[in-house]
């Protein structure tokens, strides 16, 4: 196995499309280093991202935030206009591992490593972010939703690389929220995430929402049947019934020791629920 | 396969070493470097034995490469004490008895020394999550705790 580390992108997307396909870009290294130690892993080559200017950076734009793909996940609470613009993002981002693996890991490694259960990934749907990814071809922009293809699958091409993150600036009275259900308190994987994001009108009741599972399904779960019966509405009891039962019908997951088919369902729905009246409170909203 | 050449501080020292691309920061320190203090236990990243710090924020030094530490500054175990004087966080260790076996020892006090150099008065269950990627099988947590605490009173105390 070859370590390069170049100093810019256009010489890494070389490294990695000139590569024997058996190539891996390390930013945090918290998944790669840990599958790099499995009998049944070969690689050929790891670049290092981490000397690239700007992947270790949060920009604040006039658009909202770009998140190089190298900012380690600690470095997201410690940002106060992203915690303030996208607090459920940076919680679920801050969920992932322990105070070691958040001094490294990053939310576009996260979404790469394309694990059904990745915490921050649902959160991330639910803002409505995208992935600039560059390539032997160039750059394009994508919504983080149509990254993750399957279990461990991404949509990106050989020598394609996301460069950043790139989080909207939220409107006026929205708030976002993510929740997931472990069976200990911390440093385990999630067994159900649910993420909201709405935006209130100004008469306080919901104009736009998305609701977005995770770890029920091979990816992420974006439930509009959810977000439909939030609009409009100042989230009254009988909504946030239809917010479960709809957050219930989306949920379509495994059986495992972790969680019963039976369980992961119901616990969506109440996370559904509870995300949401979190989202509601953050963005303003009265009952 | 070609080993790289590595130029790193560690505790303050200028350090240079090679190392193969596939070897970890953990492999280095122990293999190459001659410092034992950080553990291997899981190797995987869990259990938070092998803990050092660099460029100021704890990591697991098993789920870093080598490679990586080129231009960082690392600190270790072997680093913590001033020659023969305790870092406090050591001296209430002994004092509150938080150590049995002492495997899990180096890593709860670097993990614990970066969490009182970024929060110098955490709350009980601050400490409890943050020292949540540092396993121990011997002393039921409580005593670790309690030594942090003492520790993060006393090195407050010091400061004022």
């Amino acid at each position: 196995m070859r370590y390069e580390s170049p100093a810019t992108i256009e010489n890494a997307v070389d490294l990695l499309a000139n590569s024997d396909g058996h190539a891996f870009v390390l930013a945090g290294g918290t998944d790669l280093l840990v599958r790099m130690k499995g009998d049944d892993f070969n690689a050929s080559l790891v670049v290092d991202i981490k000397s690239v200017d700007g992947m270790g950076q949060i920009e604040e734009t006039a658009d909202g935030f770009v998140i190089g793909a190298a900012v380690p996940c600690a470095a997201l609470s410690e940002h106060a206009a992203l915690v303030a613009a996208w607090p459920g993002v940076v919680e679920a981002a801050n969920l992932i591992g322990s105070t070691q693996v958040q001094s490294r890991c990053t939310m576009s490694g996260n979404l790469c490593n394309a694990s059904p259960a990745a915490d921050s990934v649902p959160a991330m749907v639910a803002a409505n972010a995208q992935a600039r990814i560059i390539g032997p071809d160039g750059r394009r922009t994508i919504d983080v939703a149509d990254v993750p293809t399957a279990p461990g699958q991404t949509s990106l091409a050989k020598g394609e690389i996301i460069e950043a993150i790139l989080l909207p600036k939220p409107g006026a009275r929205t708030g976002d929220a993510y929740l997931r259900f472990i069976p200990r308190t911390e440093m385990d994987i999630a067994v159900v995430g649910a993420a909201v994001n709405l935006t209130l009108d100004t008469d306080g009741t919901v104009q736009t929402a998305r609701v977005v599972l995770g770890a029920v399904a091979p990816s992420v779960v974006v439930v509009d049947a959810a977000a439909d019966a939030l609009l409009g509405s100042k989230l009254s009891e009988d909504t946030l019934k239809s917010v479960e039962v709809a957050c219930v019908a989306a949920s379509n997951p495994i059986d495992d020791k972790r969680g019963t088919v039976e369980f992961r369902n119901q616990v969506a729905g109440v996370l559904g629920r509870r995300a949401a009246a979190i989202a509601f409170e953050r963005a303003g909203g009265q009952s | 396969m070609t080993s790289i050449a590595v130029s790193t501080t560690i505790n303050g020292d200028d350090v240079e070493f090679l190392c193969n691309a596939d070897e970890t920061l953990l492999d280095v320190l122990r293999n190459r470097l001659g410092l034992m203090g950080a553990k291997e236990g899981c190797g995987t990243g869990d259990c938070g034995a092998c803990s050092t710090i660099m460029d100021g924020r704890v990591v697991c030094s098993c789920l870093v490469l080598g490679a990586e530490t080129q231009g960082r500054e690392i600190e270790t175990i072997e680093g913590m004490s001033e020659g023969q004087d305790l870092h406090p966080l050591q001296a209430k260790f002994i004092e509150h008895a938080a150590l049995q076996c002492g495997i899990c020892t180096p890593g709860f006090l670097m993990a614990a020394k970066a969490l009182l150099a970024a929060h110098p008065d955490p709350s009980e269950e601050e400490i409890r999550f943050w020292l949540a990627g540092n396993l121990c099988r011997c002393t039921g947590y409580d005593k670790i705790v309690r030594a942090v605490q003492g520790a993060a009173a006393e090195m407050r105390g010091a400061k004022t």
